[in-house]
């Protein structure tokens, strides 16, 4: 078992759904409540990674961050080396191909709310920020939960967008699922298997977690 | 006091566009709003507190601009200082009842929350339910907690939009002397949208009906739904009998004007009004205030009786439902004893007995 990019897949998946949960909220919040008739122009932009091949959004990925790419250069000014092939530049790159699974859980949480709670809550003189935080994201959790274990497990498995942006660096861009790319492509089947079995375990608990949230059986006052 | 003078359309795919077009001065104190529903009595308080932004018009308190349209100014609803406690009444779930209670005084110093707290629990009898969620509460525990959280912030206008809908009548009566004490204790205006006319009676100082958008008509309970003068608030207010028929003669000197059935072949006298001969009107009854005998009765003051056939008796709650075949269908309201001591059964001649007085003139 190669524990150091098992190490790898983990802190990457972790910074990626940490970061895609502050770029979410608002975002998700804004697409919830906005009552602008082209929000759906945005809400197909954030769409968009479920249906792009991983090697098309890697492809435009590395091409931005690269040294010619606007991000690239902003990245070469401020820190002095490019972010194609290093850890930031993964980051960056999993952070777009996991966007989908962190917003589109928080609104269809935002929006199954009852409005009139939000309503009652304004009445009472809180202000947006605090009807947020006080309100709408106490009673969005499993929502919440569901966007930070979707991202989280789909950034873990991302293979196609490691390989072009990350390539593969052992410590550096080397996730699981390039291990695993590495060790049939040697014939190592053993070696494959052990790894394969443990992604497989860990979606499978991820996603009994996702869908035992939304059956509501830890929140009792959620259950109607 | 609270003026209002606003416009706003609703165009909804589907529906016919709707039009509520209110001008209208509110004075500490109740008022009920009374109308069926779809009349725009929520959306008129969505638009006093804030919640809705009216196409046109103004909203003025005590001088102070809620909204002006002229200017394209709306203060914003938490700023209002407006109570409003919603039909479905929307109590916090993952709060507490304590929480639910404090939640609208979160610019206070905590000292001052905590007492202001201290004093609303008991005067709703809730203090016992402090720990408990709202999921935890009976449908009369949530309705006080509504009620102890909205007037908790000492507001400026209390919006209550049929907060005591689905409770018994006892549980109704409770919870509406604690509104009242609390009324006499703090005058400020009350609108207080209902449907039920016990709650009408027991509070209303003032009665506004809205039909379809519009005010209708305003004034004592007595005037306004005792004595409807159109058809829409004659149903609203529960009038069970409306008959049409058009008007024989005028007898000025005994106040009184003699109106034909139209589908029956018999004349009721009913009070004066300023329709002339031969003019088309609808007559409206209360179930309730028909008297049914068994026997022709004689020598009585009440100046209509009509003889009919018992079609139908139908148990509902404390009151039996009769319909009675007198040319024209009557419903007629009884008790269950009465049922029983005349026995009654379908089938069965009898006689009704109008008072002149109970019978209202509604115009087309």
């Amino acid at each position: 078992m190669n524990s150091e990019a098992l190490f790898l897949s983990f802190r990457l998946a972790a910074v990626v759904s940490a970061i895609l949960l502050m770029l979410a909220l608002p975002l998700a919040y804004w697409l919830a409540f906005t009552r602008w008739r082209g929000k759906f122009l945005l809400e197909s932009v954030v769409a968009l990674p479920l249906v792009l091949p991983p090697t098309v959004l890697g492809f435009y990925a590395l091409i931005a961050l690269g040294p010619r790419g606007p991000l690239g250069r902003l990245w070469l000014f401020l820190f002095g080396h490019t972010l194609a092939f290093t850890f930031a530049g993964l980051v960056i790159a999993s952070l777009v191909y996991s966007l989908p699974f962190a917003v589109q859980p928080l609104i269809a949480s935002f929006e199954s709310l009852d409005r009139r709670l939000l309503d009652a809550s304004s009445i009472l003189g809180a202000s947006r920020t605090r009807t947020f935080f006080r309100i709408i994201l106490p009673l969005s959790w499993p929502g919440v939960i569901t966007a930070v274990v979707l991202s989280f497990a789909h950034t873990l498995g991302e293979f196609g967008v490691v390989l072009m942006v990350g390539g593969n660096l052992p410590g550096i861009t080397r996730t699981v699922s390039i291990d695993i790319y590495d060790r049939v492509q040697a014939l190592d089947f053993a070696a494959a298997n052990h790894m394969a079995l443990l992604l497989l375990a860990i979606s499978f608990v991820v996603l009994a977690v996702v869908y035992g949230m939304n059956r509501r059986v830890w929140l009792p006052w959620l259950a109607k | 006091m609270l003026f209002v003078d606003i416009r706003k359309q609703f165009r909804a795919a589907g529906s016919p566009p709707f039009l509520l077009d209110v001008r209208e001065t509110f004075a500490p104190g109740f008022t009920v709003l009374f109308g069926p529903s779809g009349a725009g009595k929520s959306t008129l308080l969505d638009c006093i507190s804030g919640l809705l932004r009216p196409d046109e018009g103004v909203i003025q308190w005590n001088g102070e601009y809620f909204f002006d349209a002229a200017r394209r100014f709306s203060l914003p609803a938490r700023l209002r200082r407006t109570a409003y406690v919603f039909q479905s009444l929307a109590l916090f779930p993952h709060l507490s009842v304590e929480e639910n209670v404090a939640y609208g005084l979160s610019a206070l110093p905590s000292l001052e929350r905590q007492e202001r707290v201290e004093r609303i629990l008991p005067a709703f009898h809730i203090e016992a339910l402090r720990r408990r969620k709202p999921g935890e509460l009976s449908g009369g525990e949530k309705q006080r907690v509504a009620l102890a959280r909205s007037l908790v912030t000492q507001p400026q206008l209390q919006l209550l939009d049929e907060p005591l809908t689905g409770l018994d009548a006892a549980l109704r009566q409770a919870i509406l002397q604690d509104l009242r004490a609390w009324n006499a204790a703090n005058r400020i205006p009350i609108l207080y949208v209902t449907h039920n006319r016990e709650e009408v009676d027991a509070i209303g100082e003032r009665v506004v009906a809205l039909i379809n958008g519009r005010v209708q008509e305003s004034g004592t309970p007595r005037a306004v739904l005792d004595a409807p003068r159109s058809i829409a608030l004659a149903q609203a207010a529960g009038f069970e009998n409306l008959l049409y028929a058009h008007v024989v003669e005028q007898r000025p000197a005994d106040g009184v004007m003699r109106v034909a059935l139209a589908s029956a072949n018999c004349e009721l006298e009913i009070p004066l009004g300023t329709v002339p001969p031969g003019a088309a009107v609808q007559v409206a009854i209360r179930a309730g205030d028909i008297l049914l005998a068994t026997e022709a009765p004689r020598a009585l003051s009440a100046r209509n009786v009509l003889p009919g056939t018992l079609e139908t008796l139908e148990p509902r709650g404390s009151l039996v439902v009769a319909q009675v075949n007198a040319g024209a269908r009557f419903i007629v309201h009884l008790t269950p004893g009465a049922v029983r001591s005349l026995q009654l059964v379908p089938g069965l001649r009898v006689w009704l007995v109008l008072k002149t007085h109970s019978c209202h003139v509604v115009l087309p």
